[in-house]
């Protein structure tokens, strides 16, 4: 296998007696995508502060791979009023580049008409087609997007989603995508990891679906309302629905029936990856 | 013929206004203005340390300011108590402690007031050399981390995924702006740096497109305001100090109500 792009070893963390990561160990290959997945407060952030860079781990290693170029897209940008920012400056914000050629990025994304405008003046999803239009430019191996529809309408994010699925093609780059809105996520992806301040499990979407962990973390309910979006059927009703905080292991039900690999959703222009 | 020492005073401040523009930008951006405040506060120190050791006062506050600021570096990473604490706790505690040193240096009549509102009239050709040197300094190694330093201010997550290396980047700021704020007291006060920082910079966000027009906007408007400030101070004898942060905001109160004008003229046409 060829080496990762960027990889987590053991990651240990703790704010003040909490624990936010706990050996936490990710690899990010080139090509793939890697969807990210926990309830509020799992450190999904935190640990992609960590692998940036941007949190010292109390131990363990992030290696980096030598002249790797990252395209990261948060939440949501907040642009303080108080900074005067046009869109064109800040598509030039870290490299020079030229008028023509930020209009021809913000055109690919929709936003060509913004490109004179206030940042602080966007709406949401102005504002991430701006940030998808930067890391066009930017052209990085690996795009990290912190749950990038936060803050848009339902029909926007289906449409952010497509967006971010031809830049992927485009710029032929891995993804790590944060997410916990699990309907859209979950049949664009090849690999999910399930966190909560430490990997509970990970594998193909369907795998980690079936995966006690999993169900368990976002509870039943929760669980099977992906179920909606798949073409499957096998409601095992058998907790009593509560949201487990932690990973508590529940064995009680079989997980390996690995029987429908067709993960399709109904949400127009959310084809699968190949 | 100008008389030397308003030459100087106009030289001088000027000079300074200039260097505070961009600075000023970005503590208004970084909201680093009580963290300004903080840094002024500590230069009293530095003075009576001056006083005390011998050395040139000058020397003094640059060097208590530079410690100051990476004493609080570190303090800021200390979560369990808030930042504003940790710079409020430090201000006052080397405020106070500047004070009871100066009690002990014998035979030395400190003017305190000089150093709390500033004396641009007293300033000499070393206090300006100084300034160019130190200002040329600052406003070099500024200009020369703009581009990071501005990405870090958008967004940390992002200059970070990029590659530029956030931590060095927010101390070397930092301490450029310990070296600032310490040149600057001998002209407007331990009191007042903070408004000569901040005013001109918050005059400018209102007719700026970009970060690049604010940073300009700001050095002109501090200027102005040290060109004003004198001419008060030399027509209706005001103490110089207050007079520059009364122009100074003079200057932002006009820039208020003259922004929405602007707005609908350019809107207009």
């Amino acid at each position: 296998m060829t080496a990762p792009l960027i990889e987590g070893r053991d990651l240990v963390l703790s704010f003040g007696n909490e624990r936010v990561l706990d050996q936490v160990s990710l690899a990010i290959h080139p090509g793939e995508i890697i969807t990210l997945i926990g309830p509020n407060g799992a450190g999904k952030s935190t640990l992609v502060k960590t692998l940036l860079g941007l949190q010292k781990p109390d131990s363990g290693e992030v290696v980096r791979k030598q002249g790797l170029a990252i395209g990261y897209v948060p939440q949501k940008l907040a642009i303080d009023q108080v900074l005067p920012m046009t869109v064109k400056r800040f598509l030039t914000l870290t490299r020079s580049v030229s008028r023509a050629e930020c209009e021809g990025v913000l055109a690919q994304v929709g936003a060509g008409h913004v490109i004179d405008a206030q940042m602080s003046q966007l709406s949401g999803g102005e504002t991430q087609r701006v940030m998808l239009a930067r890391t066009l430019l930017l052209r990085p191996h690996l795009l990290v997007l912190d749950e990038p529809t936060q803050g848009v309408d339902v029909s926007g994010q289906a449409e952010l989603y497509r967006l971010i699925d031809e830049i992927r093609h485009e710029l032929d780059c891995a993804v790590l995508m944060i997410s916990h809105d699990l309907h859209l996520v979950m049949a664009k992806t090849n690999q999910v990891v399930c966190f909560n301040r430490h990997v509970c499990c990970h594998g193909q979407p369907e795998t980690v679906r079936q995966h006690p962990e999993y169900r368990s973390l976002f509870g039943v309910r929760e669980a099977d309302a992906i179920g909606i979006y798949t073409h499957e059927h096998d409601h095992e009703h058998d907790l009593s629905g509560h949201v487990v905080a932690g990973c508590g292991h529940d064995h009680s039900h079989d997980h390996h029936h690995h029987a429908h690999d067709h993960v399709t959703t109904v949400k127009e222009g959310a084809e699968t990856n190949q | 013929m100008m008389d030397d020492f308003l030459f100087r005073a106009i030289l001088g401040g000027v000079l300074l206004a200039v260097v505070c523009g961009p600075f000023g930008a970005f503590i208004v951006w970084r909201r680093m203005a009580f963290f300004g405040d903080m840094l002024a506060h500590t230069a009293l120190l530095g003075v009576a340390l001056g006083l005390l050791i011998g050395v040139d006062i000058r020397i003094g506050m640059i060097a208590t300011c530079l410690v100051a600021a990476l004493l609080l570096s570190y303090g800021q990473r200390q979560a369990r108590i808030g930042s504003d604490t940790v710079l409020g706790m430090l201000a006052h505690s080397t405020l106070a402690l500047g004070m009871v040193a100066l009690a002990f240096v014998q035979g030395v009549a400190v003017d305190l007031m000089a150093y709390l509102f500033g004396d641009i009239l007293a300033i000499n050709t070393g206090d300006i050399l100084l300034l160019a040197v130190g200002g040329a300094f600052a406003f070099c190694v500024l200009a020369w981390m703009w581009r990071p330093l501005l990405a870090l201010t958008v967004s940390p997550e992002i200059a970070a995924a990029e590659g530029i290396p956030v931590e060095r980047l927010r101390l070397v700021f930092m301490l450029l702006m310990a070296l600032v704020i310490g040149m600057a007291i001998k002209i407007v006060g331990v009191l007042l740096i903070t408004a000569l920082l901040i005013v001109p910079a918050a005059s400018a966000r209102f007719f700026a497109r970009t970060p690049e027009q604010m940073a300009i906007g700001a050095g002109l408007f501090g200027a102005a305001s040290v060109l004003a400030g004198i001419a008060l101070s030399w027509h209706v004898d005001t103490p110089a100090g207050p007079s520059i942060v009364i122009s100074a905001a003079a200057i932002f109160i006009l820039s208020a109500g003259f922004a929405p004008v602007m707005r609908k003229l350019t809107s207009g046409a």
